[in-house]
């Protein structure tokens, strides 16, 4: 067999062949990102108009306790941002599937679990973008972090785990939806209710009675409180601990069902 | 070292527990440095074939090796050996060519500097260097389908997996990957294609199975299967229907085979095309039928299908829908 002794064969251990390949299925998501004109919009113009409507329209009659909305706000938007970011995972998995990409990934001697970790880590990246971009537009609207630096890091990253930790939920919704376009619109009925019914826009005492214990407890609300708490340098109970209990939880469950969905269509 | 590149040993495999059975028993023992074809019609399991010879699917039964290795006992060692490109040109539209081709040879595990070096001289080869920093988005179906090629040998893999090469390509562009694939084999690669045309498994493929329903129906060489089915067809038009019935007795035992009547067109494969046809217009205008059109033509893979099965190569829609979750998600019958 001269033809395969012409191929080099690269001798490195299996793990750095696996993280190998999550970054290069990472870095084809992430070229996609910027060549797609609708998911840069989706990703970086649609937050950007969120914060300019809130804060310049419908900031001016929503009160909050202790000092601007637009305090309020620019942590809230964050949390939204990155949670609504992991529908690039679910739409980007269902087109790999529907176009046959996945199938040509299978026959490869790659690592089985890079296909999905690659994806979800590009969102990851993706989200770092664009919480950056979104606090200096946020700053440019007035926008006054009154925390620490340490702890607007802290928020930040908090946000980053958590948000990466649910996108594995929409990884899987992506791989049992039939075609990106269903994939899409399943997507929205959980990530709406998750994350408007929460107190990323308003606070949660200004929302009905029967629907306040839903928004209170559910697990965005935590991130946001947190977020908030984190970045204001207000108090914030025990938000951080438990968004990051939820994530946890979160990965245990939602991981092994992304992988098993995997395995099961492609 | 099995001195097969593929031995397969009665695969089955079934689709929604057990309804609906792509392949029924299929063994093949495809041998080293040549092309060996799969002919069949949509919903054959030709696809189904190459998806469990490439580990994508595992067989519900019956075993396979490819280049001596077992596809289910170690498919990680089967993906090193082997190269695929598919139906559907699986290119990533939003990458350009280049960094399509590298993208595949990091995740074959290769060098990067081979990698780098392997993809500009693939891209060279097929004509794409121009295009080499174009998002494939923009590409040519033909263009795609060279690239979809290139990204199968980056790897430089002994065994090249082949699925419908040439199906919705133009002639030139058909003629071209032919050409190629001669290319290939030369070098010694071996190519398992399936195909639904007759003429491109007759001028690439030594040895050929043909499949309906998951079986096998005919195998041998291209020669032996024309030789058994007729090298030509002929095929008279009558201006009614009740000529054409009458004109089919007339001619039937110049061949062995039943002709085959279709309204006013009666088929009937044959041998030696041009003297027989001369026979048959002389019978046919001593009876005072008057005809409407004759021609010789090469046979199709519907010919081959009459002949063989004594049914058209019909469109499997219903087959091919069950088949895969694939099937599922709109894209077009496989297999």
């Amino acid at each position: 067999m001269s033809i395969i002794a012409t191929t080099p064969k690269s001798s490195k251990s299996s793990l750095r062949w696996a993280i190998s390949d999550v970054l290069t299925i990472a870095r084809r998501n992430l070229l996609a990102l910027v060549r797609i004109p609708t998911s840069l919009v989706f990703a970086v113009i649609q937050p950007v108009m969120f914060v300019l409507l809130f804060r310049f329209i419908f900031g001016n009659v929503i009160q909050v306790p202790g000092g601007a909305y637009v305090n309020y706000l620019i942590p809230g938007i964050l949390v939204q941002t990155t949670i609504f970011g992991a529908i690039g995972t679910t739409i980007g998995l269902a087109e790999d599937l529907q176009r046959g990409l996945i199938e040509r990934f299978r026959a490869l001697p790659m690592a089985r679990m890079a296909v999905l970790t690659g994806r979800t880590v590009a969102d990851f990246i993706r989200n770092i973008g664009v919480v950056i971009i979104i606090t200096f537009v946020g700053m440019a609207v007035a926008f006054r972090p009154s925390g620490s630096f340490v702890s607007y890091i802290q928020a930040c990253l908090l946000m980053l785990v958590f948000a990466y930790c649910l996108s594995w939920g929409f990884a899987f919704v992506g791989l049992a939806a039939p075609n990106s376009e269903t994939a899409q619109a399943m997507a929205f009925p959980v990530i709406f209710p998750l994350t408007f019914a929460s107190s990323i826009f308003v606070p949660v005492s200004k929302m009905p009675g029967w629907l306040q214990p839903f928004a209170n407890n559910q697990p965005v609300s935590q991130c946001a409180t947190a977020v908030r708490g984190l970045m204001l340098g207000t108090p914030h109970g025990a938000s951080t601990w438990i968004t990051l209990a939820w994530s946890v939880g979160a990965i245990a469950v939602l991981a092994p069902l992304a992988t098993a969905q995997y395995r099961k269509v492609a | 070292m099995s001195e097969f590149a593929v031995e397969a040993l009665s695969i089955v495999r079934t689709f929604r527990d057990g309804e609906v059975r792509a392949l029924d028993g299929v063994t093949l023992h495809v041998p080293r440095g040549e092309v060996f074809g799969l002919l069949g019609p949509n919903g054959s399991g030709k696809t189904t074939m190459i998806r469990i010879l490439s580990t994508i699917l595992k067989p519900t039964s019956g075993t396979a090796t490819v280049n001596g290795i077992d596809v289910v006992k170690h498919p990680d060692a089967v993906r090193r050996s082997i190269g695929l490109a598919g139906q559907y040109a699986t290119v990533d539209e939003n990458l350009t060519g280049y960094e399509n081709l590298r993208m595949i040879g990091l995740l074959n595990h290769l060098d990067k500097s081979f990698v780098f070096k392997r993809s500009h001289e693939l891209l060279e080869q097929f004509g794409l260097t121009d295009a080499a920093n174009r998002t494939t988005k923009t590409y040519s179906g033909g263009m795609r389908r060279r690239l979809d090629l290139g990204a199968a040998l980056v790897a430089n893999p002994p065994l090249l997996f082949l699925d419908e090469p040439t199906t919705g390509l133009d002639p030139q562009s058909r003629q071209d990957m032919w050409g190629t694939i001669e290319g290939l084999v030369e070098g010694g690669t071996t190519v398992l294609l399936t195909t639904q045309y007759l003429e491109e498994a007759d001028r690439l493929a030594k040895q050929l199975v043909v499949l309906d329903h998951g079986r096998i129906i005919a195998e041998g060489t291209s020669q032996e299967l024309k030789t058994r089915l007729g090298s030509t067809v002929l095929s008279i038009t009558f201006t009614n229907t009740d000529d054409a019935r009458r004109g089919a007795e007339l001619i039937a035992d110049l061949s062995p085979k039943a002709a085959i009547i279709e309204g006013t067109v009666v088929d009937l494969t044959v041998d030696r095309g041009p003297a027989l046809a001369a026979d048959a217009l002389r019978r046919l205008d001593s009876a005072g039928i008057t005809l409407a059109g004759l021609t010789l033509r090469e046979p199709s893979l519907d010919d081959v299908f009459l002949n063989l099965t004594g049914h058209k190569a019909e469109e499997e829609t219903i087959l091919a829908a069950g088949e895969s979750p694939a099937g599922r998600r709109g894209r077009k019958a496989r297999t």
